[in-house]
């Protein structure tokens, strides 16, 4: 049966006895605020809610069953897919898990390549992250414009380099597809130059905007307690309080040799979440300083790794980075052959949504649009989805 | 380079399966060894004690793992499996080692799979499986959901995908796939259905419902088309 839309039930008290009325609503599939095709089963009493169940799978297309059924690089596409804003990440866990499983090596200026790309992507996603973010709360275009014109620029930097703005398939087991060249790396240099200024006027505009502190600050607070406990990763967690980021803890790729620091927040409220991203987009800018200045000339691929016929010996693996929206983590099993015998993606957005009805109780129902954008959710993602 | 760096700062597997084994009577674990050098060994622990110890992980002051990072699960069909055993065997007269194929059955079962993490003394991951003993009828685990509530939705997802039954669940329906579909499309032997699609429509409903407004000569012309 399809989902009604409404419905109205009776609100009883401890004895039983009707008090008043409660207001089931569908907030969802299709709805632009759901950021996607995403479904809230909210019971309201009055603005206030008290109950609130996510409903997600509408595109599910089972990512994982086709992960067992196609080879180890025939994935790699695919996971451009999951969180279509940041392929150049999802393409970075996979190929770390399969290069942990296979035990290959990544030349040095590969490794440099994928720290840049990396940190271009989180500064992408935070920037239109914050542009829907206050979208939601009503400031209806303009913001996100100029997100989304920064955003473009990387992605211009992106499609250069590996022939597509978000689908980018840029990353192979041992290494990265092509090498990047001199005029792309100024190019880069000047734009992460500039992206301070653009930083500048963002946080100008929006840090002491009284419609924005009115809106975010002292709604849906988490605790540490909470947020370690429903295994909430990223910047939702670090917003709680919580020191604890993947580059730091797993030091993967060549994350140990940056200067950069872990912002944290203190309530785990809106705002927080929300200069959570404006300070890791400044971190990031720190990073991406030191690689473009310190990337050494060589080979981008190691000659060893295989990409046709490539057969990991038996074992299983769990890699993980750290991705815009939290930790992303691969699980292979191999058998032997020439796909997976297992293939499981740990998705973030996923993850982090399950503690959405504790975010959102008590408060309103508008509010409920914000807080689930500040969860920073892509549907790919949560859904596992496949489109072709 | 290799890009990724093992964790040095945890004690051993065995240490810790020794110690789970002295706190908690009773309980046996093995230890899955990993061919792959890089990835982790991991703990089996029995499935009527799986939520003693993961409490215990979660608690003690030297592991404190609190974060439950990835939960999924594992369908191993019966099989055949093959292995190479090396024997001495006196062949014409001289002893030869001689390689022999030894073949075992393995039963049945599906594997559910934690990794687990500390945040707060950034250690991990320990790997935390579970079986059932059959892919049929006895398909229940304990659910760890009241251990890290971050299981919640992948436990979920595994009881969609896997029809792996988590008992203590807090609510276990399906997540991804819709409530009325049959099946779980993760196992390695599911077969699709011609059409996916078909469900019976409103429109098919009408259809009948409508039937019993035509005379009788009538009706033979009306024959929707319902599926069994």
């Amino acid at each position: 049966m399809p989902p009604k839309s409404f419905e109205v039930k009776p609100k009883l008290d401890e004895s039983g006895a009707s008090i008043g009325e409660l207001l089931e609503i569908s907030m969802g599939p299709h709805h632009p605020s759901t950021h996607g095709v995403f479904r809230m089963d909210v019971v309201l009493d009055g603005e206030k809610v008290v109950k609130l169940k996510p409903v997600c799978g509408y595109l599910h297309r089972n990512h994982e069953k086709i992960g067992e059924n196609i080879s180890y690089l025939a994935s790699m596409p695919y996971t451009d897919r999951l969180d279509y804003f940041c392929s150049m990440t999802n393409n970075w866990a996979y190929a770390l898990t399969i290069e942990k499983l296979a035990g290959l090596a990544v030349p040095e200026r590969a490794e440099y390549i994928r720290v840049i790309m990396a940190e271009l992507t989180r500064l992408q996603n935070h920037t239109s992250l914050i542009g829907f973010f206050v979208h939601d709360m009503g400031a209806l275009g303009t913001p996100l414009m100029y997100a989304f014109r920064e955003r473009e620029k990387i992605l211009d930097l992106f499609e250069e380099v590996s022939g597509a703005r978000m689908m980018c398939n840029y990353m192979r087991f041992g290494g990265v597809r092509v090498d990047v060249n001199d005029e792309w790396i100024a190019r880069t240099k000047q734009l992460v130059a500039n992206y301070g200024r653009f930083l500048d006027e963002f946080e100008t505009f929006l840090n002491q905007n009284e419609i924005l502190l009115a809106r975010t600050q002292g709604v849906s607070p988490l605790t540490k307690e909470q947020a370690v406990n429903a295994s909430l990763t990223g910047p939702l967690l670090r917003a709680a309080g919580v020191n604890y980021d993947v580059r730091k803890v797993d030091k993967y790729g060549i994350y140990s040799r940056f200067d950069f620091k872990v912002p944290l927040g203190e309530h785990g409220d809106l705002y927080d979440r929300y200069m959570m991203r404006v300070l890791e987009m400044r971190e990031s800018i720190k990073i991406l300083n030191q690689a473009l200045r310190d990337i050494p000339a060589g080979p981008v691929m190691d000659p060893k790794a295989k990409l046709r016929g490539f057969r990991p010996k038996p074992g299983e693996v769990y890699g993980r980075i750290e991705s815009p929206k939290g930790e992303l983590g691969f699980y292979i099993i191999s058998d032997g052959g020439p796909n997976p015998y297992r293939y499981r993606v740990r998705p973030p957005s996923f993850i982090n949504i399950t503690i959405l009805e504790d975010m959102c109780l008590g408060h309103r129902v508008a509010d409920v649009i914000v807080i689930l954008g500040s969860v920073d959710i892509v549907l790919g993602e949560v859904d596992r989805c496949q489109p072709i | 380079m290799v890009s990724w760096v093992p964790d040095k700062k945890l004690e051993t597997l065995e240490q810790i399966k020794l110690r789970i084994e002295s706190a908690l009577p009773l309980t046996k674990l093995d230890i899955l060894p990993n061919e792959c050098p890089a990835g982790e060994r991991s703990l089996v622990v029995d499935a009527g004690r799986g939520l003693a110890v993961a409490k215990f992980l979660r608690d003690d002051a030297q592991l404190k793992l609190d974060y439950c990072s990835n939960v999924t699960g594992i369908d191993w069909p019966e099989a055949k499996i093959k292995t190479k055993v090396k024997k001495k065997m006196l062949v014409e007269g001289v002893e030869k080692e001689v390689e022999e194929i030894v073949e075992t059955l393995r039963s049945g079962h599906l594997e559910v799979v934690y990794h687990l993490y500390s945040m707060e003394l950034k250690h991990g991951p320990i790997v935390l499986r579970m079986r059932t003993a059959n892919r049929t009828d006895q398909t229940h685990l304990p659910s760890l959901t009241p251990v890290w509530r971050g299981a919640e939705f992948q436990e979920r997802e595994i009881y969609d995908l896997y029809g792996v039954i988590f008992d203590g669940h807090p609510d276990l329906r399906r997540i991804l796939m819709w409530d009325e579909f049959v099946g779980f499309p993760m196992r390695r032997d599911y077969v699709e259905p011609d059409d996916f699609e078909y469900e019976p429509t409103p429109h098919d409903e009408v259809l009948v419902e409508a039937k019993k407004h035509y005379p009788v000569e009538a009706k033979a012309e009306v024959k929707p088309e319902v599926k069994a």
